[in-house]
C-alpha cells in the first residue's frame, strides 16, 4: 500500500473537482456549448433558404414587423438583466429581492413568448405564410420556433425556482447553484436571439 | 538518421536466442510464401479469366476513365507497400519478441521522439506526392469541354432517360454516343437521387433533382459498355442500369437520322394496328409518348406530367425495363412477354402496373412494339 | 456536499432500496451496472444486426436472386447498418465507458449518476422504438397517400399494406438516409418517422452521457491524476464525447427537418418545392463523419491499454498518440465531403476535401507505428485480448490505407456506392471497431465477474474471426472495383460477380460460427472461469488495483496517482539498462491491495438509487410515438401522456431527496456501516450524496 495514501476527505464522492468548478456548472456549459452548434445549424439552414428565389411568396423577409420585433427583443434583452440582478440579490442573501427579479425575469420571458405567438399568428393568418409556402419560411418557423421553445423551457426553470423559493422562503445553497444554471441558460438563450434578431431579422433580405 | 537508431531497433537480434527466433522467422516466410502465392494465383486464374466483368473499373475505354485509372495504380502500389510494411512488422515483433523464459525481461522505451518525426513527415511527404496529380485530375475531369455535345440524363425511378437536344432526340435505356469524341453528359433527375456510372468511361455523378450535374465522358472505340444506377434510389434502385453504345462517326449520324424520323402508322389490319389499339384502350399512352408520321396519331405526353419512356423508338434499342431485359439466355421476345404480363414483378414498384393483359393482348403489343424497326 | 438542511418538508417518495433483483437494475445509478446493461442490450442488437446481414449474405449468394423481396432486402440493409452503428458500436463504447472510465480515473461513478441512468434509459428506449416500426409499420400504417401506385418504395402499388408482411413497411432508406427518397413524397408510411426520431432519441442519450463523461473526466479524477497520466482509453472517451457532443446537435437539427418534412409538411428537402436534397448530404455527414471517429477512437483507446500489458512495455509515444487522436477527431470535422465527390460539390471543394482526408492519414498513422513501437522489442504473451489487439491494428491498417485510395478523388468516382466501400469501411468499423471491442471485452471481463475468459476458446474465437472476416470482406474491395454497386438487390449473372460473393457469405457464416463460440465462452466463463484474483494480466493501471469483480464502491480507498502507469510502478522497478525487474515485494504488494480492497476501513458515500431516470425516458418514447401518429386522436393523448410522465419525473427528480429518511436517525446509520465493514463490502451502505439536479 505504498502509494495509495488515504485521504479520508477525498472519500467523498462528489467533493473533489480536478477543475474547481462545480460538477453542474461545468456540465451547463458543455451543455451550452453543444446548444452553440444546434443553433448555429438551424441559422445557417435559414440562410441558404432565405435568398433562394422563386418560390411562392411571402418569404419572411418580405414580411418582418421590425419596430415589433426590436420591441421584443428588447424585452427579452432586459429580462437578461433581470437575470443578473436576481443573481446578485440571492449572492448578497436577499431573498425577497431574489424572488421579485426571477418573476420579473420570467415575466419578460413570457411578454417575449407572447409576442412570437402574436408574431407567427400574424403572418399565418395576414399574410398567410405557413410551413409549406417555401423552405425560406420552413426555416424561419423551425428556427424561431425552436428558440421559443428554449425560452418557455427557461420560463418554466424560472417560475419552478420562484415558487421554490416562496414555499421555503428563500433559495438555500443548492438551489442558488440551480439558480445560476438557469442564469447561464437564459443569458445563453439570450445571446442567440440577439445573433438571430440581427443576422435573420435585420440582414436578411427577400430575394429578388 | 542517426546512428545507433536500427541497431536500437533491431537491437535484440544480437541476443543469440533472438536470432533463433530470426530464422525461425525466416523459415515460416519461406514455406508459406509461395503456398499463399499459388492460392492466389490460382483463384485469380481460376475466377477471373474465364468471366466477363462488363462494369469493370480496370478496363477503361477513354481517356477520363483511363486518366483514374492511371491515378488509382501508383497509389495502390504505395498502399501496397505500406501494407507490407506495416504487416511484416506485426509478424516480425509477433515472432522475434515472443514471452519465452529465456528472454529477458524488456527495456521500458516510453518513445522515440526521432521516430515521431520521422512517421509523421515521410506519410505527410508520400500524400503530398500523391496530391498533386490528384488536383489535377479534379479539375481536369470535372468540368466539360465546352465544344462536347451534350446529352441530356435525366434519372427516374427506375431508368435513365437520355435527350440529345442538338438533334432533338429522345431515348432512354441505351444512350449512343459517338466514338472518339467528348460527350458531355448534363444531367439531372425527376424524382429522387439517382447516380449515373458507365465504369468504363468515367466515374460516377449524381443525377439531383432540382440541380445540374454534368460528367465527361468518351469511348475511344465502339462498342456496348454497361451502365448502373449507383446511388440507392428506392425499392428497384438495383434494377436501374443502362447501356452505353459507342459507334462510329458514320454510324451515329446514321441513328440519328433514323431517330429523328417519327415512326410509321401500322397498316390497318396489321397485329401492329391491332397492338396500337390495345396500347390505347389500356391507357400505356397517358405515360408514354409515340410519334407517327401522321401528327394526328402521334401521343405527347407533357414534360410535367408522369412520363415512362418514349416508346416511338423502342425497337431500335437492344435493351428496355432499365436496361434489366432480356436477360441472359432470353430472347427479346419472351423478355417482353415476361414483362408485360405483370411489370412490377420483374421490376418491384414499378410505375408500370400489371394491366391484367391476355396472352392474345400481348401478342398484339409486341407486334405492335416490334414493328417498326 | 451535506445538505441535510435542504431536504423538502413532504417526502413523496422514498428513494428505492433494493440491492438486489430487477429494481436494483431498473433504479440503478451505478457506473457499472448501467455499463453492463449497456453492454448486453447492445450485444442483443448486434445480434440482430449480425442476423440481418446473414440474411443479406444467403440472398446475395447468387445472381438474381430471389430469396429475399427488393422491399425486404432495403428494410435488412437499412436496419442492418442503423443497428450495428448506433445500437451496437455507440452503446457497446458507451458501456467501456460507463464501467470502465470511472475505474481508470480513480473515482467512484461518474458526474451524474442519476442522469447517466437517464441516458441508458433513454437509449434503450430508443432502440426499442426504433425497431416497433417491425410492428407498427404493418398493422397500423396510413394507407400511403400517392396517386400512381407503388411511388412509395415501400407500399406495393396501389397503397397500403394488405394483410401481414413483416417487412411491408419498415425503414428503407439506407442508414444514411438520403433525401428526397427518405422524403414524404418517396417514402410515405411511417416507418422512417419511426426511423428519424429513433436517432434522435439515441441521439439525445449520446449527448446527456457526452456532458456526463466530459464533467467526469474534467472533475472526478483522482489525485494525482493529470490529464496525461490518464490511461489512454479515458482520453480516448473524453474526445468521443465532444465529437459527440458537437456533432449531435447538427444531426438533431437534420432528423428534425426530415420529420417535420414528413409530418408537418416543410418543405427542407423537397426539390420541386425549392428544398435541396444535398444540404441533407451536407449534414448528415458533418454529423456522419466525426460518428466514424465515436465508433473508432474507443476501440483505438482499448487497443492502447491492451498491447502495453501484453508487451510489457508501456506504450510508445504515449502523448503522440493522445494528441493524435485529438487531432483525428478535429481533422474529421473538416472532412465531411469525402462522401459526396461524386455528388456534384464544386472542383475546388472536393479538391479541398480530398487534401483534408489525406491530412487524416497522418494522425492515424502515428497510432499505428506508435503500437508498433510499443510491440516492438517487448514480450509478447498472446492471450486473446492481445490477439484481438493485434488483429485491430493489422485490419486496422488495411482500412486506413482502403481509405487513402478515397482521397484520390477521381478514384473515389469509381470507388464510392460500390462494394468497394463497404470493404472499406468494414475493416475499419468490423476489422476495427469490433475487434478492438473484444479486445476490451476480454481484456476487462474480470472486472466484472472476478473471472478470465477461456483462452483456448478465445483463441478459436479469434481464428475463425480473423478467417471469417477477411473471407467476407477482402472480397469486396475487388466486387466493388468490378462494378458492384451497393444496396444492390440483384446483380445480373453476366457481371460475373457471383464466384465472389459465394466466398463473401460463406465468410460471413464463419464469422457468426466465431461469434457462437464467444457467447458460449463469456457463458461458460461467467459460471465457471478461473479466478482472476486482482492482476490477472500484469497489467498497468490503476483499474486493476481494486478486486475482481469490481466491489460496489470500486475504490474502498480514493486512490493517489503518483504517474502514468501507476500499477505498474508499485510492481516494477527498472534496472541500469532500463529493462523491468519485478519488485520482491510486488506479490505482497497485490495481496495487500486485494485486502484493503474488499475491506474498507470507513463509510463510503455513493450516490443511491432512484425511479426518476427510467420514468423520465419512459416518456420520450411515448412523446415519439404521438407525434408519428399526431393526426389522430390517440397520438394527441399520447405526446401529452409521454410530457406529462416525463415532466411529472422530472419534477420528482428535482425533489427527490439527497438523503434516505433513515440518515436521520443516526444509530441505524452506523448500524449498517458497521454491517458493511463486517461483511467485507460486498454491499456497500447507500449513504445518498451529492446526487445532482439537471436542467
Amino acid at each position: 500500500m505504498t502509494d495509495i495514501i488515504h485521504e479520508p476527505e477525498l472519500d467523498h464522492h462528489g467533493e473533489h473537482e480536478s477543475t474547481g468548478i462545480e460538477n453542474r456548472k461545468l456540465g451547463m456549459w458543455i451543455f451550452l456549448s453543444s446548444e452553440f452548434l444546434f443553433f448555429g445549424a438551424l441559422i445557417s439552414n435559414y440562410l441558404l433558404y432565405s435568398n433562394r428565389g422563386g418560390f411562392p411568396s411571402p418569404y419572411p423577409a418580405e414580411i418582418y414587423d421590425i419596430p415589433f420585433t426590436s420591441v421584443s427583443s428588447f424585452v427579452l434583452l432586459m429580462s437578461s438583466l433581470t437575470m443578473v440582478l436576481a443573481h446578485n440579490a440571492l449572492s448578497r442573501d436577499d431573498q425577497n429581492g431574489a424572488r421579485t427579479w426571477l418573476f420579473a425575469t420570467a415575466a419578460l420571458g413570457s411578454v417575449f413568448l407572447g409576442g412570437q405567438v402574436f408574431e407567427f399568428t400574424d403572418f399565418v393568418v395576414e399574410y398567410g405564410m405557413t410551413l409549406s409556402t417555401n423552405p425560406a419560411a420552413s426555416a424561419f418557423y423551425l428556427l424561431t420556433g425552436f428558440h421559443g421553445a428554449h425560452v418557455a423551457i427557461g420560463v418554466i426553470m424560472l417560475l419552478s425556482l420562484w415558487g421554490i423559493s416562496r414555499r421555503q422562503g428563500g433559495l438555500s445553497e443548492k438551489h442558488g447553484l440551480n439558480l445560476e444554471l438557469v442564469g447561464l441558460y437564459w443569458h445563453f438563450v439570450d445571446i442567440i436571439w440577439i445573433v438571430i434578431f440581427t443576422v435573420v431579422y435585420l440582414l436578411s433580405i427577400p430575394p429578388v | 538518421m542517426r546512428e545507433g537508431l536500427l541497431p536500437k531497433l533491431v537491437g535484440s537480434l544480437k541476443n543469440p536466442y533472438d536470432a533463433r527466433a530470426m530464422a525461425r522467422f525466416k523459415r515460416t516466410l519461406t514455406r508459406t510464401l509461395p503456398l499463399v502465392g499459388t492460392a492466389v494465383l490460382l483463384s485469380s486464374c481460376g475466377l477471373f479469366e474465364e468471366t466477363e466483368q462488363p462494369l469493370t473499373t480496370f478496363d477503361p475505354a477513354g481517356p477520363f476513365a483511363e486518366q483514374i485509372d492511371n491515378l488509382f495504380w501508383p497509389v495502390f502500389w504505395i498502399a501496397v507497400g505500406v501494407f507490407v510494411l506495416v504487416e511484416g512488422a506485426i509478424l516480425a515483433a509477433i515472432f522475434l519478441f515472443r514471452d519465452r523464459d529465456d528472454r529477458k525481461e524488456p527495456k521500458q522505451l516510453h518513445g522515440n521522439a526521432r521516430l515521431e518525426v520521422i512517421w509523421t513527415v515521410i506519410p505527410a511527404l508520400i500524400l503530398a506526392v500523391i496530391a498533386v496529380p490528384t488536383v489535377s485530375a479534379v479539375f481536369d475531369l470535372t468540368e466539360c469541354d465546352p465544344g462536347a455535345m451534350e446529352i441530356e440524363v435525366i434519372g427516374h425511378q427506375w431508368w435513365f432517360e437520355f435527350n440529345y437536344p442538338e438533334q432533338g432526340v429522345q431515348t432512354a435505356n441505351v444512350m449512343v454516343i459517338p466514338a472518339g469524341e467528348e460527350v458531355c453528359a448534363v444531367m439531372t433527375s425527376d424524382d429522387v437521387l439517382h447516380n449515373f456510372w458507365v465504369p468504363a468511361l468515367n466515374g460516377k455523378r449524381y443525377l439531383v433533382p432540382g440541380q445540374e450535374t454534368f460528367l465527361r465522358l468518351q469511348a475511344d472505340e465502339p462498342g456496348e459498355y454497361w451502365g448502373h444506377c449507383a446511388e440507392f434510389c428506392g425499392l428497384s434502385h438495383s434494377l436501374m442500369r443502362a447501356r452505353v453504345q459507342a459507334m462510329d462517326a458514320a454510324a451515329f449520324d446514321a441513328w440519328v437520322a433514323d431517330q429523328q424520323q417519327p415512326r410509321s402508322f401500322p397498316a390497318e389490319g396489321t397485329p401492329a394496328f391491332e397492338g396500337w389499339g390495345v396500347f390505347q384502350a389500356k391507357g400505356c399512352t397517358q405515360c408514354h409518348t409515340v410519334l407517327y408520321d401522321d401528327e394526328e396519331a402521334s401521343v405527347i405526353v407533357p414534360d410535367d406530367a408522369f412520363n415512362g419512356p418514349d416508346l416511338t423508338h423502342f425497337a431500335s434499342r437492344d435493351v428496355f425495363a432499365g436496361a434489366i431485359l432480356p436477360e441472359e439466355g432470353e430472347t427479346r421476345e419472351q423478355a417482353l412477354k415476361r414483362w408485360l404480363a405483370d411489370p412490377p414483378n420483374v421490376k418491384p414498384g414499378s410505375f408500370m402496373p400489371n394491366l391484367a393483359l391476355t396472352e392474345q393482348e400481348i401478342d398484339l403489343l409486341i407486334a405492335w412494339l416490334g414493328s417498326d424497326e | 456536499m451535506t445538505a441535510t438542511a435542504e431536504r423538502p418538508s413532504t417526502t413523496i417518495f422514498r428513494r428505492p432500496r433494493s440491492t438486489e433483483g430487477i429494481w436494483s437494475w431498473i433504479t440503478t445509478v451505478d457506473h457499472k451496472k448501467i455499463g453492463i446493461m449497456y453492454g448486453y442490450a447492445a450485444f442483443f442488437f448486434f445480434l440482430l444486426g449480425g442476423i440481418e446481414a446473414l440474411l443479406l449474405r444467403i440472398h446475395l449468394a447468387q445472381a438474381n436472386s430471389e430469396f429475399l423481396t427488393a422491399g425486404a432486402y432495403n428494410a435488412l440493409f437499412t436496419m442492418h447498418g442503423t443497428t450495428m452503428i448506433f445500437l451496437f458500436v455507440m452503446p457497446v463504447s458507451a458501456a467501456f465507458i460507463n464501467y470502465m472510465l470511472p475505474l481508470l480515473i480513480g473515482a467512484r461513478d461518474v458526474a451524474f449518476p442519476r442522469l447517466n441512468a437517464l441516458s441508458w434509459w433513454i437509449f434503450v428506449f430508443g432502440g426499442i422504438f426504433l425497431y416497433s416500426t417491425f410492428i407498427f409499420g404493418t398493422s397500423l400504417a396510413p394507407i400511403g397517400v400517392d396517386g400512381v401506385g407503388g411511388i412509395d418504395g415501400n407500399l406495393p402499388p396501389g397503397g397500403g399494406p394488405g394483410g401481414f408482411n413483416f417487412l411491408a413497411d419498415s425503414p428503407d432508406g439506407g442508414w444514411f438516409g438520403y433525401q428526397p427518397n427518405a422524403g414524404p413524397l418517396y417514402s410515405s408510411g411511417t416507418a422512417l418517422d419511426f426511423w428519424a426520431l429513433g436517432l434522435q432519441i439515441l441521439g439525445l442519450a449520446s449527448l446527456i452521457s457526452s456532458v456526463n463523461f466530459i464533467v467526469t473526466v474534467f472533475n472526478m479524477r483522482a489525485v494525482g491524476m493529470r490529464l496525461l497520466r490518464m490511461p489512454v482509453f479515458a482520453w480516448m472517451a473524453t474526445v468521443t464525447s465532444f465529437l459527440l457532443l458537437f456533432s449531435l446537435p447538427i444531426i438533431a437539427v437534420a432528423l428534425f427537418m426530415v420529420t417535420f418534412d414528413r409530418q408537418f409538411g416543410t418543405l427542407f428537402f423537397l426539390a420541386s418545392e425549392g428544398g435541396d436534397p444535398i444540404l441533407w448530404q451536407h449534414l448528415f455527414w458533418l454529423f456522419g463523419h466525426p460518428e466514424v471517429y465515436i465508433l473508432i477512437l474507443p476501440a483505438m483507446g482499448i487497443v492502447s491499454e491492451v498491447l502495453p500489458v501484453f508487451s510489457k512495455k508501456p506504450l510508445f509515444g504515449y502523448s503522440a498518440v493522445v494528441f493524435a487522436g485529438a487531432a483525428i477527431a478535429f481533422l474529421g470535422f473538416g472532412v465531411w465531403a469525402h462522401h459526396m465527390f461524386a455528388s456534384g460539390i464544386t472542383p475546388v471543394a472536393q479538391a479541398a476535401f480530398g487534401l483534408a482526408t489525406m491530412t487524416i492519414a497522418i494522425p492515424t498513422g502515428i497510432k499505428i507505428f506508435n503500437w508498433l513501437g510499443t510491440m516492438w522489442m517487448g514480450k509478447i504473451r498472446l492471450n486473446t485480448p492481445m490477439l484481438f489487439a493485434i488483429g485491430f491494428v493489422a485490419m486496422f491498417t488495411i482500412g486506413g490505407l482502403s481509405g487513402v485510395t478515397h482521397a484520390i478523388v477521381p478514384s473515389d468516382w469509381q470507388q464510392t456506392d460500390t462494394y468497394y466501400i463497404v470493404a472499406h469501411f468494414h475493416y475499419v468499423l468490423f476489422g476495427g471497431a469490433i475487434f478492438g471491442i473484444f479486445a476490451g471485452l476480454y481484456y476487462w471481463f474480470p472486472k466484472l465477474s472476478g473471472r478470465v475468459m477461456d483462452d483456448r476458446l478465445g483463441k478459436v474465437h479469434f481464428w475463425l474471426m480473423m478467417i471469417g472476416f477477411n473471407l467476407t470482406f477482402a472480397p469486396m474491395h475487388w466486387l466493388g472495383l468490378q462494378g458492384m454497386v451497393r444496396r444492390t438487390w440483384k446483380y445480373a449473372p453476366e457481371t460475373g460477380l457471383e464466384p465472389w460473393n459465394v466466398a463473401v457469405s460463406i465468410g460471413a457464416f464463419i464469422i457468426a460460427l466465431g461469434i457462437l463460440v464467444f457467447m458460449y465462452n463469456w457463458w461458460a466463463s461467467r459460471r465457471s472461469g478461473e479466478l482472476s484474483g486482482l492482476d490477472p494480466w500484469d497489467a498497468r493501471t490503476i483499474e486493476w488495483t481494486i478486486p475482481n469483480p469490481t466491489p460496489e464502491y470500486n475504490f474502498a480507498v480514493a486512490p493517489t496517482v503518483a504517474r502514468l502507469d501507476h500499477f505498474w510502478h508499485l510492481k516494477y522497478d527498472e534496472d541500469d539498462e532500463g529493462r523491468a525487474v519485478r519488485k520482491p515485494d510486488a506479490d505482497e504488494i497485490i495481496s495487500e491491495l486485494e485486502y484493503n480492497g474488499l475491506n474498507p476501513a470507513t463509510p463510503i458515500h455513493l450516490p443511491a438509487p432512484s425511479y426518476f431516470p427510467v420514468l423520465m425516458a419512459l416518456g420520450i418514447p411515448i412523446i415519439a410515438y404521438g407525434i408519428i401518429y399526431h393526426e389522430a386522436l390517440w397520438g394527441k393523448i399520447a405526446i401529452a401522456v409521454g410530457a406529462l410522465i416525463s415532466l411529472s419525473a422530472l419534477i420528482g427528480w428535482g425533489i427527490e431527496p439527497l438523503e434516505e429518511p433513515h440518515a436521520a436517525d443516526e444509530g441505524e446509520h452506523d448500524e449498517v456501516e458497521a454491517e458493511l465493514v463486517a461483511t467485507a463490502g460486498e454491499e456497500a451502505v447507500m449513504d445518498v450524496d451529492g446526487e445532482e439536479d439537471d436542467e
